[in-house]
């Protein structure tokens, strides 16, 4: 099928690859939804990484003063954990459902800029590469996920794979952030207006507006940090005038939008599956989505609670603080809406249904815990203790994780076409939430009663209920890893054997359902007019005299059948114009390779390769043909010859 | 990394032991014993805010309980029932009442803490009232070093106060030989005395403290300061005023000059800021025993002009009682506390004889 358009010598290097199935399909793709399936398979190797790391850490904590590994390796392992699960993890796993959702969602047939976002995730993979061959190359880096400066400036820091690394990732999720942006406020169906687009897509738009704003100033941060230690720039260096609190400003400044960034696509993933399994609409849409709005905005304004007890002074401390009480409003009014979608409904309690109550609960826990750090008299006691990483860890673990987590149960039909296994998917959340529980609950006491945080041993000092505390989250963090292999069971399980779903299996309510289950690779072959929030629901469920609602008989309505409209018209997908696939995406993120290398400072000249590669990559990317069939060849001029791959099959 | 020595291990199987038995103990025994514990002020300085988080605790339980409480009744009240004639439930969109009584509410709670917060945060953060004495405190990689400005007095690791005297510690951090550029961030906590402070490089950070009580109170830097970051402890040290006084006194005099035997063998060893010359060998290159001539000025090291009176050195980790761990120190300090020597951060192995430990030893304990 592939080759079956190959003109006889007249292709040239710049022609658009053809395959759709196989290696070269994967790796040259532009499509949303096999971008999406990679991204959620890197992450779950990268997960695996961090779960491992998290390993060695509860290992070595699990009593006091052990000395499984060194405090150097532990040092490694702690910062590498942190940047593992915030930039490898939840950040890129919102993205496989960004970009396998929302143009479904919002009745698109793909991104707005679908070779970027196949760089987007070349960039994601190879900063994740990059940042781990650290390992390879003379250590991770170890000055923590903050890179507190002057500490990582210094060069047994290993900081200087942080500064490129994250460099490297910030490029892939700031021109993911564009592309999105751009798909949501442009692609949307006819009819889809903003107060009819599924929370999801909301939560989408916020989040990518918070990375648009957000990503650029850590890569000013990055870049002023390695200017510090490759050229002696003196930004950060106190010795001579430099100042390292103005790093903490950049970092957090960047970093407390970031725990939004990771929170608001889980928020957006539960407004969905909270109202499907409670046969109810989303309690309070327009509350949610603008409180949501609100964290976004509000998020950028309380970066120094991060900094209570750095060099701030009563007026910066009192001001934080009450920005920081402030955003617990709207974060409780979110609570409070999905608490009510449920009040009233039919529960049904599915796997994802499980895991989004969860979230709702545990997230509830993170949310109080952090009201406790906005007295800041008290943070002073709070801060860099385990309390700390108890709270975050309810926040992203509890909330961000869970509901993650809720979200590949629940779309999983759509991209496979099977079902997860039910009984695994219980068993899978029971475990989670009592391994999640018994590792970070005891974090709230072991901290209060005094214990530190990124310590390589655990002080015997401490006293034995601070040893007893820590060695339950160490049994914890067993149940987890447990509980985690149950799942990736169940994902290989199901992938291979699952239960065919059919087009709706959970009688939901918005229009990502309305397409094939697993989707054409065109999505829609008629884009959907949209006349209704949970537009999908309403094509199955009328009112009748009475306001109630029914099911629209089977045949009455002729869109409420998924297939109904592919039967209507024919379509195979023969008139779409789809994106081509691409090789520059991949040929310029190769490029990064030696341009990150070389930027680590023993060996620069890597940097011109570098920039060789990536300026032929950037050339190859302008001057491709926009679509196969588009360009000037002449053969194609030929009526008899085929005008496109799309056209071929 | 080589083995921590037998008394790490020894402290491993104790470990074991007491991990046994507070299986045994349970919850019980998880109820006390937490001597760093910032649940336990015993100064004004911890109480205040002690006493300003109970009832937001308070209230945090109580919202606790009201959200799981609504989970778990929604959970159970609206859960489809086997039975269910498959019907749809009454398709709510909303309540704006609803809407702004959860906004207001919780801004209304929200207010109502934040007014003693900020009030505590100003009170907490200014000279103290009244008298107080004041504390230079420098944190160095991985070692505290305070300085007493009204007695010239040098120490490490051992913060020692009076009781029911309110301390004004000014905090700064720098590293090898006092240079700026090589300090890191650290953070200055002892929980039952206050709060932490961080301690930055170039510039000056403020922490009152106050004891309550006279005794020995643990306390940590709790800011990651790099590799042996657990490895850098503070002992705060509240005596009643006439022992205080009676430690300055010690502490304000000379250091003993042995003239026979291993000490003064070891005082040779030493070395002298008046004589250096047996190199970059000599102890007195990087730390300092004042003999009365000249000012004190502190070495790259803890000062230790009197430290056989302190009761825990390199980074408050080992205690000075135990011979055993001093020799092992002097033979291999790296070997038993990770450092940086290569990178200028920490004391490197001086390959000193066993002779030379004898010496030494007997020195430093003679320097009362």
């Amino acid at each position: 099928m592939s080759q079956s358009t190959m003109t006889t010598g007249r292709r040239s290097v710049f022609s658009r690859p053809r395959a759709e199935r196989g290696f070269t399909s994967w790796i040259t793709t532009t499509d949303h939804k096999k971008i999406g399936i990679m991204y959620f398979f890197t992450v779950l190797v990268f997960f695996t990484l961090g779960g491992a790391e998290s390993g060695v850490i509860r290992a070595q904590l699990a009593q006091a003063e052990m000395d499984l590994v060194t405090a150097e390796i532990y040092n490694q392992v702690f910062t590498m954990h942190g940047l593992t699960m915030v930039f490898l993890v939840i950040m890129p796993l919102g993205a496989a459902f960004f970009n396998y959702i929302i143009p479904l969602q919002i009745g698109a047939r793909d991104v707005a800029f679908p070779r970027l976002n196949a760089f987007s995730y070349w960039m994601y993979l190879f900063g994740g590469i990059f940042l781990y061959s650290s390992f390879l190359l003379g250590g991770a880096p170890n000055g923590g996920w903050f890179g507190y400066a002057p500490l990582s400036l210094d060069n047994v820091s290993n900081m200087a794979f942080y500064a490129v690394g994250l460099q490297l990732l910030g490029v892939s999720s700031l021109s993911a952030a564009v592309n999105f942006i751009t798909t949501i406020l442009n692609m949307r169906a006819p009819g889809l207006t903003f107060m009819r687009m599924p929370m999801f897509i909301w939560m989408s738009l916020v989040t990518n507006f918070l990375l648009l704003f957000a990503l650029p100033i850590i890569a000013v941060a990055l870049f002023m940090l390695q200017f510090d230690t490759i050229f002696g720039s003196q930004f950060f260096n106190p010795a001579t005038g430099g100042d390292p609190i103005l790093w903490q400003h950049l970092f957090w400044l960047f970093g407390h939008p970031e725990v939004y960034i990771m929170i608001l696509p889980a928020m957006g993933i539960v407004s969905e599956i909270l109202p499907v399994f409670s046969r109810k609409p989303l309690f309070g849409y327009a509350a949610v989505a603008f409180a949501g709005a609100a964290i976004g905005f509000i998020g950028f304004g309380v970066w120094a609670h991060h900094m209570f007890t750095s060099a701030i002074g009563p007026v910066a401390r009192s001001a934080f603080a009450l920005s920081t009480m402030f955003i617990a409003v709207p974060t409780g009014i979110k609570i409070f809406n999905w608490v009510f979608t449920m009040w009233g409904g039919k529960l049904r309690f599915t796997t994802p249904m499980l895991f989004s109550i969860g979230f709702v609960s545990m997230f509830t826990i993170g949310g109080l815990s952090g009201v406790t750090h906005a007295v800041v008299p008290h943070n002073a006691q709070q801060t860099d203790t385990y309390y700390i990483v108890a709270h975050f860890h309810y926040v992203l673990f509890g909330g961000a994780l869970f509901a993650l987590i809720a979200g590949v149960y629940y779309w999983f039909p759509k991209v496979t076409g099977k079902l997860m296994d039910e009984k695994l998917g219980k068993t899978h959340f029971w475990t989670w939430l009592l391994g999640f529980n018994l590792t970070f609950g005891p974090m709230h006491m072991s901290g209060l009663l005094g214990q530190p945080r990124r310590t390589a041993v655990l002080p015997e000092e401490l006293g034995g209920s601070v040893e007893l505390y820590n060695l339950l989250s160490s049994i914890g963090v067993a149940v987890l890893a447990v509980s985690a292999l149950i799942f990736l069971f169940n994902l290989i399980k199901s992938i291979r054997g699952g239960v065919a779903s059919g087009p709706d299996p959970w009688d939901a309510r918005t229009i990502e359902w309305l397409s094939d289950s697993p989707p054409k690779h065109y999505n829609f072959a008629e884009i959907p007019t949209i006349s209704h929030r949970d537009e999908f629901w309403h094509r199955k469920y009328a009112e009748d005299e009475a306001g109630k609602p029914v099911a629209v008989p089977a045949g009455a309505s002729e869109q409420h059948v998924p297939d109904a409209e592919h039967a209507e018209g024919d379509h195979d997908g023969h008139h779409i114009h789809m994106p081509d696939p691409s090789y520059w995406p991949l040929v310029m993120c190769l490029g990064m390779f030696p341009v990150g290398y070389g930027l680590l400072g023993p060996t620069p000249w890597l940097i011109g390769i570098g920039v060789v590669w990536v300026l032929m990559g950037f050339f190859g990317w302008i001057i491709e043909p926009v679509a196969e069939g588009d360009d000037d060849d002449p053969v194609v001029e030929d009526p008899a010859a085929p005008r496109s791959g799309v056209a071929a099959h | 990394m080589r083995d921590r020595t037998a008394m790490r291990a020894a402290n491993r199987r104790r470990t074991r032991v007491s991990t046994i038995l507070v299986f045994a103990l349970g919850l019980f025994l998880a109820a006390c014993e937490a001597p760093q514990s910032a649940l336990a002020p015993e100064g004004p300085y911890a109480q205040a805010p002690h006493d300003l988080i109970k009832p937001v605790f308070a209230i945090a339980l109580f919202v606790f309980i009201l959200v799981q409480g609504l989970i778990i009744y929604s959970v159970v009240k609206f859960r489809r029932r086997p039975d269910d004639d498959g019907s749809l439930p009454a398709q709510v969109h909303g309540n704006t009442r609803l809407e702004i009584f959860w906004t207001v509410i919780p801004a209304l709670i929200l207010a109502g803490i934040a007014v003693p917060t900020v009030q505590m945060i100003f009170s907490t953060m200014a000279e103290p009232e009244g008298e107080f004495m004041t504390v230079e405190v420098v944190g160095h990689r991985w070692w505290w070093e305070f300085y007493y400005p009204d007695y010239d007095i040098y120490t490490a690791n051992e913060l020692v106060i009076p009781v029911d005297t309110a301390v004004r510690l000014e905090m700064t951090a720098a590293d090898p030989a006092r240079d700026a550029a090589n300090g890191v961030i650290h953070s200055f906590w002892i929980p039952k005395w206050a709060g932490k402070q961080d301690v930055v490089p170039g510039q000056t950070t403020f922490l009152n403290v106050e004891a309550a009580e006279v005794g020995r109170y643990l306390g940590a830097c709790a800011e990651y300061c790099g590799l042996s970051h657990v490895n850098m402890r503070i002992r705060g040290e509240s005596l009643e005023q006439a022992d205080f006084d009676a430690w300055v006194d010690n502490q304000t005099s000379p250091a003993v000059e042995p003239t026979d035997g291993l000490a003064a063998q070891g005082a040779e060893l030493f070395g002298t800021e008046h004589n250096t010359d047996i190199g970059a060998r000599s102890c007195a290159a990087c730390h300092q025993v004042w003999d009365g001539e000249g000012t004190r000025t502190p070495g790259v090291g803890p000062d230790l002009t009197h430290f056989a009176s302190r009761e825990e050195f390199a980074g408050a980790i080992f205690d000075v009682d135990d011979e055993e761990q001093l020799r092992d120190w002097l033979r291999d300090p790296p070997a038993m506390k990770p450092m940086q020597p290569e990178n200028a951060v920490g004391m490197p192995d001086l390959n000193l004889s066993e002779e030379e430990i004898d010496a030494l030893v007997a020195y430093l304990y003679a320097l009362e």
